[in-house]
Formats: C-alpha cells, structure tokens, sequence
C-alpha cells in the first residue's frame, strides 16, 4: 500500500543568468489521508518552491523538475501540464500567505469562490454561488448571503484568510497546502485561523501541508515535520521525533534560536552563527558545514562529501555525517540540558 | 480645477496676446472690417465691438456669450448670437461654433476609428509580448513599437498616402470626405490610412504600456491563486491578468482621446483632413483670435469630458476606488 | 484621564538599575489623525491611535510594548521620539518637555533618543555605502570624532558583529540579519541614551533573530543603553525586557514587571494572547485549553466606549459598556485596565492562563 502522497528526491532548478538556482535539491517525505506535515525553514530554504512544485506552480522559464511526486497513485512530475491542471484546485488546493495580494482585488469574494468551484464542476451559476455562500458560512464568515458579495479589501486580514481556505475547500481537495496561512496575522487571530484549519481537516479528512518558518504553528498542527536547509531536506520525522529526539545540528539551532513562552526565560538565546545561504552559491559538501559548530567533528567529509539522508530508526530521516549514536549523545548530553534548564 | 485652467488660457489668448503684441483697440477693430476701411471706421468699429472696454469687461461679455448669449452690433443691425456663443471669426465673419461643430463628425471618425485600431492592436500586441518575454515576437514587436513611437506622423503619413494611395491606388482620397451615413464603405475607405497610421504612432505606447504592466501582473499573488485553483492559463491571463493592467492603459486612453478630438493637428494637416485640427492651424496662420479660442475652449471640453468617462471607468473596473 | 498622576508607574522598583528619575516619562499621550471628508476636508471624526496613555522608562531598563496591529504601539514609538506630535498629553525626556519642542530644538536631543526600524532593507539609502550611511549621523550632528569618521564607523561595525573591512560595501551585499546590524551601527554611532526599536527582528529569520536578540542585549550591557522594544511577538518580548505593557485600540491594559506579566497576567486580552501563543511542544497541545476570541480588532475609528475591550471579552457586563476601568496597581508594579481582573490577588481566581470559561468560537 503506498502512501496518498509520496515525494522522492525532487529537484527544481531554475538556470538564471547568475547560475543554476538549485531551489529544491533533494526532498523526500510522504504523507497520508488525515494527516498534517509541517514544512519548516528559513527563507531560501525551499520550503515554498516545493509546494509549488507539487501543484505545477513551478513556472518560471525553464525551470528542471526531476524525482517523483505520487498522489493518490498518480506520477505527476511525469504528467502533462493539462492533466496536473484539471487535478489543482479540484484533488489538491493551496492557501496562500497574503490574502489580501493572493485575491483578485477586482473580483468579489464570492466571484473567486464560484470561478474555483465552476472550473471543476458543471453547474450554474447560481448553484455555485449558494455553494459559495455555503462554505464561507462554512469556515466561520457570519452572514455569509450578504459577504460573498464584498471586495476582499472589505474584508478584515482573518475574514480574507477564511475566504481563501474556502475557496481552496470548495472542491473538497483531498490535499491541501497552506504556505504560511497565519504568517501575516495577528495572534489571536492566528489561533482562529489554525484551530479552524484543524476542525476542517477533521471534518474533510484530507492530507494537510503546512509551511512556515514558526516552530510554534508545527507544533500545533502536525504529525509529521520535515525541516529544508540550502533546498534541501535535511531532516524528517514524527514531531516527537523532531521536537523532542532532533539529531540535525540545524535543527538544534532552531531550537535554541527561538524564545519561549512555555519555559523559563533562559538568560541568552543560543542563535546559529552567520546566515542562510544563497541558493546560487549553496556551499559544497554538506551545505550547514560552515554555520555548524560540529563540522570538525567529521574532518574534511564536511566540506567535501554531501551527507545522505538515512534512516536512523522508525521513519526518522538525517542528513548528517555524524553517526546517529554520536547525534544522541550529543543531543542528551549538550543540547537538551541547556535548552530546557529553567 | 481643468475649468480653472481654461478659463485662465482663454483670458491670455483673447486680451492679454493682442495686448502684449503691442495690438491697439483699433489694430483688432481693423481685423473685423477689412484692410480699405478709413481711420475714422475701424475707430468707430472699436468702440462698437467693445474693443476700448476693460480688458475685465470684455471678458465678462464673452463669458456671458457662452453661457446666455449675447447680441453683437456688427453696424448696419444688431444681431443675437445664441448661447454657448464662442464670438465671431475675425476673417469670415462667421460665428465660431457651428463652424467647428461641422467639422467635428471629420474628426470624430477619425479618431475614435484610429483608438479602436490602436487599442486592439497594441493591448493585445503588449499581452503576447509580456506573455513570451524575450522571444522573437517580443523583440520584434518592441522594436516595431519603438520605430513606431519615434517615427512622426507626418513621415509615416505622407510614405504611406505615397505608397497606398499613389502607386497601388489602394484606398480613396483622404481629403474627400463622405458621412458614414451617407456610405460608410468610403467613409473607411477614405479614412483607413489616418487611422493606421495614426493607430501606428499610438498603437506603440499601449503595446509598451501593456507588456509592462502585464509583466508586473503576472507576478503577483492573486496570478498564482488563479493557477493553483485549475483556471485554464488563457482564462489566467485574460480574466485575472489583463483586467488589473487596463486600469493605466484606460488612464492614457483617455486622456488620448480627448487630446485627439480637441485636433489632431499634425494628422490632418497631412492627410488634409477638413476636421478641428486641420481648422486650429487655419486660424493660428490667419491670427482669428475668436476661432483660435473657440478651438482652445471646444479642445479643452473634450479633455475634460474624457477624464471625466475616465473617472467613472475607473470606479467600474476597479472596486477599491469607488469606496474613496 | 483615568491615571492618578502622583503615582510613577513603578513605585516598587525591583531592578537595582531602575531608580531615580526616569529617563523618559509620558502622561496622557495622545494622537488623533483627523479624518476629513468632501471637498472642504471637513473633519467627520478622528482616528484615535494613541488615546491617553502613561508610562515611565528608567534608565538601564527595556520596556517592551506589546499588542496586535491597530493598537497603537508603532505610534507611541514615534510620539515619544518626535517623529509625530502628540496631540494631547506630555512627553518628558531626562526632565525636559519636548510634547512640542520645534524640529529645530530637538535636533540636539535626536542624538540621544534613537530609533531601530522594522525593515532593515527599506531603512537603508541602497546607494549609499555602509561607511556612509554609519557615518551620516556624525555629519548630520556635527560631531567631532577623536580619529575620523572613518574609524569611528569602522569601530561600530566590528562593535556590532559586523567586518569593518566591508565599510565600502553597499547594503544589498549583506543579508538581512547583517542589514539589521548596519541599522544597529548607525543607531548608535552618537550614543544615545533611550534606544526605541520598532520591530527589530520581526523581518528577521528564526536563527537571525535570535543573533539580533543577543546583540541589543550585549549592547545594553556594554553600553548602558535603556531600550523600548514595540513587538507583536509575545515570546520575544518576553525574553528582552524588562517591564512590559499590553495595548489595545490606543491604550495601555495591562503593564507590569515581566515576571508577573507573563505569570500572572490580569487583563483578559493579556491572558487571551498569551492563551493564542503556539507552543512548540507538540505533547502538550491536546490538554492545552485555548481563549478562543471571537473576530478582530474593532476599528480604531470608531472604539467601543469604555472598556474598549469589552466586545471581545468573555467575562464583559453592564458595567463594562459604560464605565471605563481606571488602569490601577492591583500588586506591587501591576497595573491592569479592568472591572474584573484574572488573577488579581485576593480572587479565587486560579492562575496560568486559558483555563477559565474559554469562549467558544
């Protein structure tokens, strides 16, 4: 039995006049009916090219796709263009960051949401407005008769995400990617956002993507969690695996960068040195050896060699030149103590 | 505010000029009654005509013109000219405006025949161009365009009367001008060479204006949003692309078009079309002040009429501007 | 306004740092942006942005000022620091007035009170070099360096963690976290006392900003600067200052030591934030019970009366439609705006936050 979704070893590369821009550069995972993945990383990481790539969004001129991407088994880097468009929007949708610039500002909302519904369904206009009506009322719009003929700048910034995950449901996809959803909320609001995306998921039961850079945001919705460093997948695992047992350096570094509510506050933060690297000059060997503060620890091999990702047990994926033991211990005996002493 | 400006325009060019030329009361008044007249006439003249009022006064009378009327004594009767009366042609004796409304049907076909011409052509030109960026088409399009706009009218007007009309014998006599209610097939017959050639001149700064914006179009968020949700890339271009990018080209439209009612000057100069254009240049050359404000005054409507369809486009096509 | 005057905010002083008087002092702040109509710009209301806020700043210490967007915490920045006039209310700084000091008067007193902006791309002249642009604030100002400007600027970069080698470099050669530190640089090329950052690591990446983070607090050690911090991330907030304050809709619920704030927190806005925070820690998000509020920020245009709150709020009765709470100190330093306070000493009110009656959705 494969899984609804498995992506193996995707590559988007974009040749520009600087350079071949290895975007995406290696990502693996895979994902199931009813469960939530969250993609974390920096900006440049690749985390959003990959969502895109999976929707053949990926545009751009001549841009180089290679591996595999298998939904509900299907091959879809393979696919003609025509045929991965009948499939978007209709068995896999997208949320994206900005409702506000991610809207036509010239279309009412209800227009957005009867032009997504009407591409994949037959049906009158009329029907597809009560359908519209129906699914703002869905995800939380009071009044919806009345909304679904505004502006989406008549909208407040949680209205306007609430309309962009009805539109994305509207055909009932059984994929749904949200790229950053909440990045350009307030808190509260953020919460609003996220617990209704947790009843809809529940209620539709579809395979959720979540993107963004918050650990905080992963942590509340996903089972699973793959961290990109350099377009690369640099670690993959259950969230316990990656919040409680993390093996990557970088990992560790985004632990400890991060200031937190739910423990003491700890007297200095403990950042990862320097800055994420250009996708034009991504450094050779492994691509964190020059911000990793164990890079001696495997001489040379660092600078020189690409780490695999391997498995290091139950589904846990590292791309690391360190032993998996070496990791661990490093894990219990350095890093956790210091990032969870009061 | 335009209204303001006109009005400003229209005091220089009737008192302050003739003054400022050093054109006593009597110089105007000689204008009025030919070059035989005596001394004692073109006196007598002046002071029938107004000409020794205050400046402030005499501008009061022709802004009365416009809006009431007013009754002219031109010596042997007094004659009423009816509102919106723009006063009386120095060299014909004529009142102005019937004179330039005559003429108006000319110009009107020719331009609004030219901006439908170069609107299609350019707005699809830019779109194809923007769509396939740095592709031959693009190349060649865009250097079209650029000889287009650099190109004057009256070079590309009379190589083409040349070419169209005098070696292949392809299209009428510009300068015969019919109705179209009368035969409209002449009537685009005579008419096809200003309008390709002006469309050509105008055509160019649309097809720019439209790839740019197009280009800038393409690459935003809601462009994505309207992919990821299936819509076919024809649809994505010209539902979600092409709508937000008409909101400057409508800008120029308009304010294109009213420029070109208020005379396309060089245009029928060469094509020695008979419209606004061709009757402003007459009168620059024939100093008739009266006709040279009429023009100033019936160019500036026009411009302020098409900002104002403009405007209302404008909250047409884009929502967010009928809020504000 | 609401506040007794007599009262510094901060009578108990658990800082050693925190004494004397303090280096900047605001009392009844406020800015209202007329809002104007028609073709006679006849005034038809008034955004309020900042209505009638007081807090005192001392030397050595970083207030942090929290709130959600629309609450008036990036216009307090600018009013304290004269980038904005105040339309109401006083701005002291070191004592002296400066509510509606002249740009002129001010020019002396802009090289001891800075600003960090949010955008570290869009604060910096792209044509200019970063020696340049280090330096602008000598040559605006006057100043006399002992060895140059030059070294001078070179002696910021490397104070904060940048090459100063690279003083010829033009800033869209750094990435961000490096463009934050040339903002940092410039800021405190004439030493300035009172430091206000809007945003300082907002644009910043996760690793980024926690570099950025350690910095202004390296800095503030080494060079007794005193900070206000204006964030929306409750958890940065947290870790930089010292007191912080809660504002919504243009005033200020809630101030507090941040010990007390974040333990104890009075406002139920305040205890709804700190509820709405995601935690990383996957285990504990099924037991955790979460304020849910209903709908957004009310328009600042048009604020509900009294308690501002009120629409929002799960625990909200008559009273709060009508009278509105005076921000009082419920316990040592912790002032709360409320008729009904969680957590106030004396109430059987439980503590941490989110568990009582969360307000379905």
């Amino acid at each position: 039995m494969s899984p609804f979704l498995d992506v193996k070893d995707l590559k988007i590369h974009f040749p520009t006049d600087d350079g071949l821009v290895k975007s995406v550069d290696g990502v693996t995972f895979s994902l199931e009916r009813g469960k939530t993945l969250g993609i974390v990383g920096e900006s440049g990481s690749g985390k959003s090219v990959t969502s895109l790539g999976i929707l053949g969004l990926h545009k751009g001129r001549g841009a180089n796709i290679s591996g595999e991407i298998w939904l509900d088994g299907e091959e879809l880097v393979g696919a003609s263009q025509e045929h991965v468009r009948g499939l978007r929007g209709k068995k896999m949708a997208m949320i994206f960051q900005d409702p506000l610039s991610a809207m036509h500002p010239f279309y009412t909302v209800g227009d957005q949401i009867i032009e997504a519904y009407r591409i994949h369904n037959k049906v009158s206009k009329a029907v597809a407005k009560k359908h519209a009506i129906d699914m703002l009322g869905r995800v939380g719009i009071p009044e919806p008769g009345r909304r679904v003929d505004s502006y989406p700048h008549e909208f407040s910034g949680g209205m306007r995400q609430r309309a962009m995950i009805a539109m994305a449901l509207s055909c009932d996809p059984e994929l749904l990617i949200a790229d950053e959803p909440t990045t350009a909320l307030d808190v509260t609001v953020q919460a609003q956002i996220l617990d209704l995306m947790r009843d809809l998921q529940r209620e539709f039961d579809s395979a959720l993507i979540i993107i963004t850079h918050d650990l905080g945001v992963v942590a509340e919705l996903s089972d699973d969690i793959l961290v990109m460093y350099g377009g690369k997948c640099i670690e993959f695992g259950s969230a316990d695996d990656i919040f409680y047992r993390p093996e990557h350096p970088y990992t560790w570094g985004l632990l400890g960068s991060m200031p937190r509510l739910d423990r003491e506050p700890t007297e200095r933060l403990l950042p990862i040195k320097g800055s994420p690297p250009s996708l034009i000059n991504v450094p050779p060997g492994c691509a964190f050896h020059p911000r990793c503060p164990y890079a001696e620890r495997t001489g040379d091999k660092a600078r020189t060699e690409a780490p695999a990702l391997a498995e290091t047990e139950g589904g846990h994926l590292v791309r690391c030149h360190m032993a998996p033991a070496e990791r661990r211990a490093l894990w219990e005996n350095e890093i956790k103590p210091v990032l969870e002493t009061p | 505010m335009l209204l303001f400006v006109v009005s400003i325009a229209t005091f220089a060019i009737f008192f302050l000029v003739p003054r400022l030329a050093g054109m006593s009361a009597d110089d105007l008044a000689s204008r009025y009654v030919g070059k035989a007249a005596n001394a004692q006439v073109i006196h007598d003249t002046a002071i029938r005509l107004g000409f020794n009022d205050p400046v402030i006064v005499q501008y009061g009378r022709f802004v009365k013109g416009i809006f009431v009327g007013v009754d002219r004594n031109y010596g042997p009767g007094v004659e009423h000219c009816p509102a919106p009366c723009l006063g009386y042609s120095y060299v014909s004796q004529n009142p102005v405006l019937p004179d330039i409304l005559n003429r108006l049907p000319i110009t009107l076909s020719m331009a609004l025949g030219a901006a439908v011409v170069w609107v299609i052509f350019g707005v699809a030109t830019g779109v194809v161009s923007a769509l396939r960026r740095g592709s031959f088409f693009d190349r060649l399009s865009m250097g079209i365009a650029l000889a287009g706009v650099s190109l004057p009218i009256f070079f590309t007007g009379i190589v083409s009367l040349a070419i169209f009309r005098d070696q292949l014998g392809l299209v009428g006599d510009v300068a015969d001008w019919v109705p179209f209610s009368e035969d409209p097939l002449t009537w685009a017959n005579n008419l096809i060479l200003p309008w390709v050639t002006l469309a050509f001149l105008y055509a160019a700064g649309y097809a720019r204006l439209t790839r740019a914006g197009m280009l800038e179009t393409m690459s935003e968020d809601y462009i994505r949003t309207a992919r990821a949700k299936g819509l076919a890339e024809r649809a994505v271009v010209l539902k979600h692309g092409l709508r937000a990018t008409l909101t400057p080209v409508l800008t120029m439209f308009g304010l294109d078009l009213g420029l070109l009612l208020g005379g396309a000057v060089l245009t029928e100069s060469t094509f020695s079309l008979p419209g606004i254009g061709k009757y402003a240049v007459d009168a620059i050359s024939n100093n008739d002040l009266p006709q040279v404000m009429g023009v100033t005054l019936i160019a500036a409507a026009f411009i302020i009429l098409a900002n104002l369809i403009v405007d209302m486009l404008y909250a047409v096509v884009d929502p967010r501007v009928r809020l504000a | 306004m609401t506040e007794p005057q007599t009262q510094p905010a901060t009578q108990t002083a658990t800082r050693t740092a925190r004494q004397g008087e303090p280096l900047l002092s605001v009392r009844d702040m406020e800015k209202h942006f007329p809002v104007t109509q028609g073709l006679f710009k006849r005034q038809v209301g008034a955004v309020k942005a900042v209505d009638g806020i007081s807090f005192d700043v001392y030397k050595g210490e970083t207030l942090g000022l929290v709130g959600e967007s629309g609450c008036g915490k990036s216009t307090t920045g600018r009013l304290v620091t004269r980038l904005l006039e105040p339309t109401g209310g006083q701005v002291m700084f070191e004592g002296r007035d400066i509510t509606h000091m002249s740009q002129g008067r001010l020019r002396p007193l802009r090289r001891d009170m800075q600003m960090i902006f949010q955008d570290p791309y869009s604060s910096l002249n792209p044509r200019h070099t970063v020696g340049a642009i280090v330096g602008a604030p000598f040559r605006i100002q006057g100043v006399q360096t002992d060895n140059g400007v030059k070294k001078a600027v070179q002696d910021l970069l490397e104070l904060v963690g940048l090459n100063p080698e690279h003083y010829n470099r033009y800033p869209h050669e750094f990435s961000g976290g490096q463009r934050q530190r040339i903002g940092i640089a410039r800021t405190l090329a004439l030493k300035p006392k009172l430091i206000i950052a809007d945003e300082p690591v907002s644009a910043l990446d996760v690793s980024i900003q926690a570099q950025v983070v350690n910095l202004l607090e390296d800095l503030q050690n080494e060079l007794d600067l005193t900070y206000v911090v204006i964030a929306h991330d409750l958890s940065v907030v947290r870790h930089i200052s010292d007191r912080v304050a809660v504002m919504y809709l243009g005033k200020i619920v809630e101030i507090a030591d941040r010990k007390s704030l974040y333990a104890t927190p009075m406002h139920p806005y305040t205890n709804a934030l700190l509820s709405a925070v995601p935690v990383p820690d996957p285990r504990g998000r099924a037991g955790r019970e979460r304020i849910r509020l209903t709908g957004d920020v009310p328009s600042p245009l048009n604020p509900p009366p009294a308690c501002r709150f009120h629409t929002r709020c799960w625990k909200a009765q008559e009273i709060c439609k009508k009278v509105e709470p005076p921000l009082a100190e419920l316990a040592g330093g912790h002032r709360v705006a409320c008729h009904f306070p969680e957590n106030a000493p004396g109430s059987p009110d439980t503590p941490a936050a989110g568990k009582d009656e969360p307000v379905t959705a």
